[in-house]
Parts: C-alpha cells; structure tokens; sequence
C-alpha cells in the first residue's frame, strides 16, 4: 500500500510538474511537523475535528502581528466546535531570524498560544499548500478537502472595522455542512521567506 | 522678502519630514501600466515594514541611473496597515530614493489585486515588467537579487 501511494504521488509529480498548490475543492494531504512543545503533530490525531483551520503564520510579519489576537480568537471561538487552528511557520530562520523556532517556543508561550504552532522547516508543507504569505487560511474539512483559501477578513488593520468575516463564514458553512458563499480571497502580505531565494 | 521667508520655511519643513508622496488610485495605477507612452514600465510593490523590499530597492535606484529610457515607479503597499504617509515619507528621504515613489491608498486588497495581476497573491515584494513595443509582461513575486533586472528585461524585448 505504502509503496503503490509513494508510485501514485511520483507519478502525479510527473504528470503535473507546473501546478503547485491546493485549489478550492482538492482533498489536502496531511502532514507530520514539530510543534513548539516538542511533538510531532498530524491531522489524522484529531480523531474528532469536523474541520482545521490551517494558518501560513510567522513570528515578524506585521500582518502576522495585526492578525495574532484574531487567530487566538478563532481558535477559541471554533476549538470547542470541533474545527481548531492549526498554525504553521515555514519562513526561514536563515534569512529572517526572528522565526527561529526557539523564538516561536517563545512567542506561542507569551501569547499563550492554545493551538499547535508547527515548524515547517524543509518548506515542503507550506509548497504543498500553495501558501504565498502570512497569514494565509486554507479551511479543511474533516476529510481534508479545501472549502477555503485566503485572508481572515477584510480589514488587516483594524479589527473593529472588519466588515467581512471570511474565514468564520467559511467555519460556519462547513459546520452546517454548507458550501462557504466566499471561498477564495487574496490580501496584501508578507511574502513566506522560502529557501535560497 | 516675506516670499523668501516662507520658502526657506517650506524647504525646511519637506526636508525634515521627506517629500510629500502623491497617493493614488488603482484606477491611476491601471493607467500606468497600460504603458500609453510606449516606454517599457517596471513597477515595483514595497512596504517600509518588509525587509526583502527595503533589500532589492537599491536595484532599481541603479537601474535608473543606467537607463532613463525605463519608467520605474515604486508603489508603496503601506497604507493597507498604515494610511499616515508620513512613515513612506521619511524612508524615501533618509534613502534619498530618486525613483518615482507613489503610495497605493485603496481598502480592501481583495476587489483589487486580480485587477493589478490574476497570478499575483498580494504577497510583497512583488515586481512587474511591461514592454508596450513586445506585448510581453512579467510578474516576479520574490526578491530579485544582482542581474535580476536586467535578466528580466531583456527576456521581455526579445
């Protein structure tokens, strides 16, 4: 079985070299990272999640910033509901030190972070999502496929003037099993610091 | 005298706090990327806050000095989190940047970045290339290094 999955993603590679990235309606792959307690963290352990909330973060960005009370707020408004966050730091510590990850141990525990907050250290997740910058949501349902991409909402300066809730709307499609009437949204960004680029 | 006075006063006053930037519309910036005078436009997106910009900034000040037949405009995306200018204002007169440098003032990035470019993210920095004579565009979404520019350009002359 392993060896026929390991043929069929070497054959997909093959098949689709140009296309990078999951779309509105693929099934997402799970995936196996370190989180900032020390454990490896996977979808597949939340055995009773209705859905994940999977958030491209760092540590430096200001949007990541701006953003960082609205994250801890999902999580504690959806966590309960079966849908948590799950935040995920691909920048490389080479070149923008403040995402190494003793610094994400650091802020995860100053924020008192209640979600995982991954290290994504060969890129290889965030490349496979297709994640441009931070913060950037993909919203998975409970059998992984995308219902979402995109912004939180509408207004990355101001909570309070936030008009479009798109990421919540979304959780809240998916836990009445409805299609999300946004599911695609772009946003001004810092853009993920990948490798030797 | 009294008219010598007050320039002297305004000139203090635009040194110390940077040049006024003019702040436009998408509807301007569409406007510039049609490239109606016919001369190949590179534009770049920065913000203060974002390092790899502030980084690839000095090529196109020295792009500009060798080749005054390209339109070179930086466009700062700060507004989305800061709509002070006075932040962009002070950067390009401590960088004594010499490109023109407009600031983007619209709200909400999602009615408009498929407008600027359907492949672009929103992510900065970002560059793109026009040449009106080739038809030919190009978007870069990542820091451009040494060459880069030049790479670029010729790849949309040819």
């Amino acid at each position: 079985m392993k060896v026929l999955s390991i043929l069929l993603m070497l054959l997909m590679a093959t098949v689709s070299p140009v296309k990078q990235g999951f779309e509105v309606g693929d099934t997402a792959t799970d995936f196996k990272l370190k989180n900032v307690d020390g454990k490896m963290i996977s979808l597949a352990d939340y055995k009773e999640a209705k859905g994940f909330i999977v958030i491209f973060d760092c540590n430096t960005c200001p949007y990541s910033k701006a953003y960082n009370q609205r994250i801890i707020n999902l999580n504690e408004k959806y966590a309960s509901k079966g849908v948590p966050v799950i935040s995920i730091n691909a920048n490389d510590p080479s070149s923008s030190s403040g995402d190494s990850f003793d610094e994400m141990v650091r802020i995860a525990k100053k924020k008192g972070y209640k979600f995982p907050y991954l290290v994504d250290e060969t890129q290889q997740v965030a490349k496979a999502f297709g994640a441009t910058n931070t913060p950037h949501v993909f919203v998975l349902s409970k059998d992984l496929k995308v219902v979402y991409i995109g912004a939180i909402d509408d207004n990355s300066r101001k909570a309070d003037a936030v008009t479009k809730r798109y990421v919540e709307d979304a959780v809240d499609a998916l836990l009445e099993g409805k299609t999300p009437a946004v599911t695609k949204t772009k946003a001004i960004g810092c853009g993920i610091k990948w490798k030797n680029s | 005298m009294k008219i010598g006075f007050f320039s002297i006063a305004f000139f203090l006053v635009i040194t110390v706090s940077g040049q006024p930037i003019p702040q436009i519309k998408l509807k301007e910036l569409q406007t510039l990327m049609t490239a109606e005078n016919n001369r190949i436009q590179v534009i770049n997106f920065w913000a203060t806050w974002c390092a790899p910009c502030v980084k690839e900034l000095p090529l196109f000040e020295k792009l500009n000095q060798e080749n005054k037949s390209i339109d070179i405009t930086l466009v700062s995306m700060d507004y989305d989190l800061d709509p002070d200018p006075a932040k962009v204002e002070r950067f390009v007169a401590r960088k004594k940047l010499q490109n023109k440098v407009v600031i983007l003032a619209e709200t909400d990035p999602n009615s408009w970045i498929d407008k600027i470019d359907k492949n672009w993210s929103g992510a900065l920095p970002a560059t793109i290339l026009i040449n009106p004579a080739t038809g030919k565009r190009k978007l870069i979404q990542k820091e451009l290094h040494e060459g880069d520019l030049e790479k670029l350009l010729s790849e949309i002359t040819n």
